[in-house]
Order: C-alpha cells, then sequence, then structure tokens
C-alpha cells in the first residue's frame, strides 16, 4: 500500500496513465500551442504599466515569492549560511521588508540550511521553507534508485520542498510513461516517517523540450503524477524561463484545476533578474489564472540576483532614489 | 488574505499634444479659413469638445483640387521618382520622430487605447510611407507596363477608426506614384490630419502636393464630385460606397472603395485553443470592434463550441475597459454617440430575435460614449447580428459541424473583405482558406497588418487592394 494517497490527477486520469500508448494518445490530444499567438499573448502581457502603489504592493509579493538559490559546486557552509540570512531579513535595514519563500541548495547543504535558519521541528508556516534540488540535479541521468535515495536523503535531512528534474531524454524518446512511474516514485520518496510529505516540484528543464507543445505535455506529465508544483528549468540550460513558456505552463495548471479541481504552482527559474521581468510575471499570473495562484504557495521565482534587484526597486520606491548596489547586501 | 493585483492608473501624459482653438483647411501648402462655417471634434471618452474645425464648402474643395492640379502639373508630375522618394522617407521619419505626440492625439480624438494608437496605428502609418517610398524610383519594376504614369488629382475620404494610419494607406502610395492629393478626414476625427498636415510643412513637401480638408458628407460628396478629380479612393460604410460608385459612373475617375465587413473567425476542433481565444477576442475587440476587417462573426466547431465559450468569457473578463490615455486600457471608448446608439439599436435587436446576450461584466465611466465587451450566442445566419456589420465590440457565435458547412456560413454574407481560420491541421487551412470568398484571410492569428500586404474585399465590400505592389496599381495608369 501506497504511504500516501494518490493525487486526484492520478484517480481522475487512471485509464490514461495505464499504459505508454494510452500516456501518449492523451498528451498528443491535447490541444496544440500556436508559436507565434502564444508569444505575441507574451509580449502584449509584458507591456502593461504597473506604477506606484501597485508596484509597491507587487514589488513585496514578489520578495515573499523567491526562492533564494545557490547551486553551485563551490557551495559551503559559510555560503549557504549567509544566503539563509539574507532570505530571513532581506533588507537587515528594514524590518518591515518580507523574507523570502524559500532557500533553494543541494541535498547536501539542507542541514545546514536548517540549522542556519533556526529551524526546529513542527509547523513550516510563516518561515522560509527549505527546498533542495533531488534527482541527479541538474542532468538527471543517474538510476531510478540513485535518484531515489538523493531525494530520500534530502528529505530525511529536513528539506520541506524538494526540486526534481524529469528525464528529457525519456521524454524526447516518448517513453512518456517512464518519465511519469519516475516522477510518482520520487513523489512517494518524499514521504517522510510520520506520514506528511515534503512538496514536489517538477523541472521540466523547457529549453531543452524546445517546443511549446512539448511543454504543455510535460506540465500535464508532472501534474498527472502528482507534482505539487511545475518548475521550468534548472537555471544551469540557457533559455531557462521565458515568458512564453511560462504562459503555456499556467494555461496548462489551469486547465488542469478545471478538470481535476487540483490546484498546482509554477515556479520559473533562471533568468529573470530584473524586478521588472519580474513583475511581467505577477502580470501574466493575474491575467492568466488569477489571484489564486497570486500566493507563494503557488507561485515562486527560482533566482538569486533578482532578490537585489527587488530590495534597491523597494528602497527606491519609499525614499525617492536609487542607492548604489553597495547598499544591498551580497551573498 | 488572497493579493488582489489592481493596476494603479498609469495614464500617458497629455502634455505632449498641443490642441489648438480651432483649425482651418490645408490648402496649397497653408492653412487656410475657407468659408467660416465650422464644427467641433469631441473627445469620445469624455466629452469634452476639442476643437473647432472648419467646415469645407464647395468652393473651399474647389480651391483644394486647382491647387493640388497646379502641383501636380507644375511641381509633383515632373519630379524623379527617387526626389518624390525622399519626400515620403522624410515624412516617415517626421511621423516616427512624433510618434508619442500622434497615438496621444489620436486616443484622444479617436477614442482608441494608447496602447493600440502607439504599438499599431502610428507605428503602421510610418511603415506604410517607408514601403511607398521605396516603390517611388521603382515603379517601371511593378509589373504594371515598361512606363506607368499617375493618374492626376486623388481625391480621398477616409473613415474615423484608423484616422491616421487610413491617411496614410491613402497618401502614401497616392504620392509615391506621382499623383497629389485632396484628402477630407472623417469629421469626428479630423485631429490627427491636421497634425500631419504640419508634417508635410516640416517635410518642406511642396505646396498643394497634399491637401487637407475637413467637413463631413457634404465635403466628400464635394470631393468626390469635382470634375478635376482624376482618381476617388475611399474608405468608410458600404451605404456611402454605394453613392459614390453611383456619383464617379460614367466618368472617367477611376475608382477604389474599401467598404464594410462581416468577417467569419473559423474555429476548427483542432485548433490551438488558447491562442484561438486571444485571436477571436484581437479580432472583435481590437479598436472596440471599429474595423472593417473585424472577425465579428465566430463559426466554431459545435463539439468544441462550450469549451471555447466558456475560454472566451473568461478571457474577456480580463480586458480592460475605459480610460484611453491608461497604458493598460485594452478597450476604449467608442467613437461617437451616433455609433454608440447604432451599436445598441442592433444590440438590441439581436436580443429580441432570441440570440443569447452575454456582456462582460464592468464599470464604464459616467461621461463618454461607451459600450461594455458583448457575445451573442445561439445566432443563425437568418439573425440580422449575423448579417449586419455592427462596427463595434458585438460578436455573434454561430456553430457549424463540418468544414464545408463553415466555409457555407462564411460566404453566406453580402460582404467579403476577411476571414480567420483556426487550426493545427494545415492542409485544412489551406483548403479552407481556398474557399473563401474574402480578400484578407488569415490562419492562425487575426487583425495583422504590413504595408507589403495587400488588403482589399470581394463583393460590398468594395474593389480595389491597397497596401504592397498591388496598392500601386490603384493609382497609376
Amino acid at each position: 500500500m501506497k504511504a500516501t494517497a494518490p493525487s486526484p490527477g492520478a484517480t481522475t486520469f487512471a485509464q490514461e496513465t495505464a499504459s505508454d500508448a494510452a500516456l501518449r494518445r492523451f498528451l498528443h490530444g491535447l490541444p496544440g500551442v500556436d508559436q507565434v499567438g502564444a508569444e505575441q499573448r507574451a509580449a502584449s502581457l509584458g507591456t502593461r504599466s504597473i506604477k506606484t502603489e501597485s508596484k509597491r504592493q507587487a514589488i513585496d509579493l514578489a520578495i515573499r515569492m523567491v526562492d533564494l538559490t545557490t547551486l553551485e559546486g563551490m557551495d559551503t557552509p559559510g555560503k549557504v549560511r549567509a544566503l539563509a540570512a539574507k532570505a530571513m531579513r532581506p533588507d537587515p535595514a528594514d524590518p518591515s521588508c518580507p523574507s523570502t519563500a524559500a532557500v533553494c541548495v543541494y541535498g547536501d547543504m539542507v542541514g545546514v540550511a536548517r540549522e542556519a535558519l533556526g529551524v526546529s521541528a513542527g509547523s513550516t508556516a510563516g518561515r522560509v521553507h527549505v527546498a533542495a534540488v533531488a534527482t541527479a540535479f541538474p542532468s538527471g541521468r543517474a538510476p531510478l534508485d540513485v535518484k531515489l535515495t538523493d531525494t530520500r536523503d534530502a528529505v530525511e535531512a529536513g528539506a520541506d520542498e524538494i526540486d526534481m528534474v524529469i528525464d528529457r531524454g525519456a521524454f524526447l524518446s516518448g517513453r512518456y510513461l517512464q518519465v511519469y512511474e519516475e516522477i510518482v516514485a520520487v513523489r512517494e520518496a518524499c514521504v517522510r516517517a510520520d506520514g506528511s510529505s515534503a512538496h514536489l516540484k517538477v523541472i521540466l528543464e523547457t529549453g531543452e523540450l524546445q517546443t511549446y507543445d512539448n511543454v504543455r505535455r510535460a506540465s500535464w506529465l508532472g501534474m498527472l503524477a502528482g507534482g505539487h508544483f511545475i518548475k521550468t528549468s534548472t537555471g544551469k540550460i540557457q533559455p531557462a524561463a521565458t515568458l512564453p513558456v511560462i504562459l503555456v505552463m499556467l494555461e496548462a495548471v489551469r486547465d488542469f484545476r478545471d478538470t481535476t479541481g487540483q490546484q498546482v504552482g509554477v515556479k520559473p527559474a533562471g533568468g529573470i533578474r530584473t524586478s521588472k521581468d519580474a513583475i511581467k510575471h505577477l502580470v501574466m499570473v493575474n491575467e492568466v489564472v488569477g489571484s489564486d495562484w497570486l500566493d507563494p504557495d503557488w507561485f515562486r521565482f527560482g533566482a538569486s540576483t533578482l532578490l537585489n534587484d527587488l530590495l534597491m526597486q523597494r528602497t527606491k520606491m519609499q525614499t525617492g532614489r536609487y542607492s548604489g548596489p553597495d547598499y544591498f547586501t551580497l551573498d | 488574505m488572497p493579493f488582489e493585483f489592481e493596476y494603479s492608473p498609469a495614464p500617458e501624459a497629455r502634455t505632449v499634444v498641443d490642441i489648438k482653438p480651432s483649425y482651418g483647411l490645408f490648402v496649397n501648402g497653408e492653412f487656410v479659413d475657407g468659408n467660416g462655417r465650422s464644427f467641433k471634434t469631441v473627445s469620445p471618452s469624455t466629452e469634452e469638445v476639442l476643437a473647432e474645425i472648419a467646415e469645407a464648402d464647395e468652393a473651399d474643395v474647389d480651391a483644394a483640387v486647382k491647387a493640388a492640379r497646379r502641383a501636380y502639373t507644375r511641381v509633383w508630375s515632373k519630379m524623379s521618382g527617387a526626389e518624390r522618394g525622399k519626400y515620403l522617407f522624410r515624412i516617415a521619419r517626421i511621423l516616427q520622430e512624433r510618434a508619442r505626440e500622434f497615438a496621444v492625439l489620436e486616443s484622444i480624438d479617436n477614442g482608441k487605447p494608447i496602447k493600440e494608437s502607439r504599438d499599431v496605428d502610428v507605428p503602421l502609418a510610418a511603415a506604410h510611407f517607408f514601403y511607398y517610398a521605396g516603390w517611388a524610383d521603382k515603379l517601371e519594376y511593378a509589373g504594371l507596363g515598361p512606363a506607368p504614369q499617375p493618374l492626376g488629382v486623388a481625391g480621398q475620404v477616409i473613415p474615423w477608426n484608423f484616422p491616421l494610419l487610413m491617411l496614410a494607406w491613402k497618401i502614401a502610395p497616392a504620392l509615391a506614384c506621382g499623383n497629389t492629393v485632396v484628402l477630407k478626414p472623417a469629421e469626428t476625427t479630423p485631429l490627427t490630419a491636421l497634425l500631419f498636415a504640419e508634417v508635410c510643412q516640416q517635410a518642406d513637401l511642396p505646396p498643394g502636393v497634399v491637401n487637407i480638408v475637413t467637413g463631413a458628407g457634404e465635403t466628400g460628396r464635394a470631393v468626390v464630385g469635382h470634375p478635376d478629380v482624376d482618381k476617388v479612393a475611399f474608405t468608410g460604410s458600404t451605404e456611402v460606397g454605394k453613392a459614390i460608385a453611383r456619383t464617379v459612373a460614367g466618368s472617367r475617375k477611376k475608382v477604389t472603395l474599401e467598404l464594410g465587413g462581416k468577417g467569419a473567425n473559423i474555429v476548427f476542433d483542432d485548433a490551438p485553443v488558447d491562442q484561438a481565444v486571444e485571436g477571436i477576442v484581437n479580432g472583435i475587440f481590437f479598436n472596440q470592434g471599429h474595423v472593417c476587417c473585424a472577425g465579428s462573426r465566430l463559426l466554431v466547431q459545435e463539439s468544441v463550441a462550450d469549451d471555447v465559450l466558456t475560454r472566451l468569457k473568461r478571457r474577456m473578463s480580463t480586458l480592460r475597459v475605459g480610460d484611453p490615455l491608461d497604458k493598460n486600457t485594452d478597450v476604449g471608448a467608442i467613437n461617437s454617440a451616433e455609433q454608440l446608439a447604432k451599436i445598441r439599436e442592433l444590440s438590441e435587436i439581436g436580443e429580441a430575435d432570441g440570440a443569447g446576450r452575454w456582456s462582460v461584466e464592468c464599470e464604464l465611466p459616467s461621461t463618454g460614449y461607451w459600450f461594455a465587451p458583448t457575445i451573442f450566442t445561439g445566432v443563425t445566419q437568418a439573425h440580422r447580428i449575423a448579417r449586419e456589420e455592427i462596427f463595434g465590440p458585438v460578436l455573434s457565435v454561430i456553430t457549424f459541424r463540418t468544414p464545408k458547412e463553415a466555409v457555407e456560413k462564411a460566404n453566406n454574407t453580402p460582404f467579403g473583405l476577411s476571414a480567420g481560420v483556426w487550426s493545427d491541421k494545415g492542409s485544412r487551412i489551406l483548403w479552407t482558406a481556398s474557399q473563401l470568398r474574402a480578400g484578407v484571410v488569415w490562419s492562425n492569428t487575426f487583425n495583422k497588418f504590413d504595408p507589403a500586404s495587400p488588403f482589399g474585399g470581394y463583393k460590398e465590400s468594395g474593389y480595389g487592394r491597397e497596401g504592397g505592389r498591388h496598392g500601386l496599381e490603384a493609382y497609376l495608369r
């Protein structure tokens, strides 16, 4: 017996996920995405002009949505501690500045991050979460048992959220069921000893999937398999998050909720560096899926440099002038 | 506590334009008073009177045609194509330089959102001048004979829906081909044409090459009926178009008419559905539906009709209706009280005929002319709203079962200006497009314009083509 109830997606779509052929028929039966039209829509939403009070609110919301990330081979406990401190108090000079949603680190840094955030057991409410990448991030090229061990280790170390990568090779060669079953297995590996579960973000690596039709199919695959979030990219591949890709993913989570009643979050990651970019994303969320998704529980930014630009704009809106980069902490 | 993302007002500054209290006529390179009669132009979003505009009578039009004839005989027809091209390039560049001014003025006078005047009307108007500037010295290679000649004086009458853009569509090819023009802008939207007159001065265009006479129907009749006009170009309603065709019948005048439409936007069951919904919205709510080639009939395959309509209504409820000068406005004001009355009347007829009316719930400003984006479902070919051009933000939704039925219904109209086809299947798009009797067929997009692409209608949507190489033909012999 499974430790966790199957996701509503899996229940509704039991037939569709029963075999490789059925899954293929389903994914290829989804409405196509017209590239020109999707890019045009994304560009037109990008021309919204967000000023004064709405900009102030959007910046604070964006800060609360940041998964402050460091995913480097050279990451050290010192670096992760600095990141955690920044996540808790992004602007040391201003206590009214909200903290970020999470810090996102490699699995071996989960313990350090928890300690630095002062996390003890119990509720995750109101504190900065610890997200860990797993499943042989970023390439995902490892045997399934290695990926699952990677996941379990991170969960045991206390990760609140797991960011997994899908097997793009399997996806592009049409082995959709393999991708699906792998996500289901990782989701099961997210279950803790007490029966609760770490939240699972499914990274599609849209830069490698290339077409918007693929992005839509991979989004559905991730949702059918029970992902709590679908995420664009690892940040290691260009292009990473682009507005049209986010548009297609938002349409997918909207349609999935219409069909199953289950809401899935979206996380763009990589390449979002300016407040202006972040606000464009929020406008898109607002107009494509509505305010239900305008919450850190349902929309995140995977970013590192974005935070300082948000802080700089935030300070500018309060003081009416720009401060130099030296007035914002490096991490 | 869910976050409600309300966009703060983001108004484009009005200070960039300087509207004078009164305007005269632009004849022979100068602003003149005319006979003294005048009319007012108002801002449709506020009903504020913007300026007094001179109303040209027959004598004024005669003076303008004489100036155009003089300029044609003495200067413009003798000038080399390369030299004419230089003037057109100069005008195009000035339009770009003064783009913001034109965009703001257009939105004030017409009621269209600044987003559209800024991103569509003005850049396209400049693009038309650039495009035809390039043709001016290459007319021998246009495939219209070894030495095509200009016609002479062109009398041009343009509508209020795209005031500057329609001016560009008319003036750019006429001038490139060596003609001179007398142009009458619509009486509700004369301001950008008068600002364009200033651009002609700024570009040192020889006096009389472009003349602008403002006024209403009487003035238009005087332009069209003037015996010394060699060419008549008109964009507007089918009713007026027919009257013009009658007026010029039997004369030597060459005519192009770009008239009404009742475009069908055909959505097949294999369409990219989210982009199709965007295309439907763009097809009918772009420019408040004041578009002759609007996709005012949605023909949707019955098997996906419910899904498409659900998505369409959801999308429509995010349209932002209001202040045309706010950069976030999607749908602006109806151009005039008269047009608003017509839209209301036809909508009421639609309801009385038994179609299901659904409008976006939105707060409309208390002053000005406004109409909420509206769709009618359960419309059949027999309904008046399926046959008559409403020229407003009103969509009639009709279903079909097979591709053949879609084509039959799409063609079953006295008009034939535009159509759209939405499908992921290339062969179906090509087959459908070849069956449609419409001047423009867009596939998986709608309302796309480019100066290089010819535009014009079948049947009661008019004759002649504007834009592209084909557009030269209307101004050469």
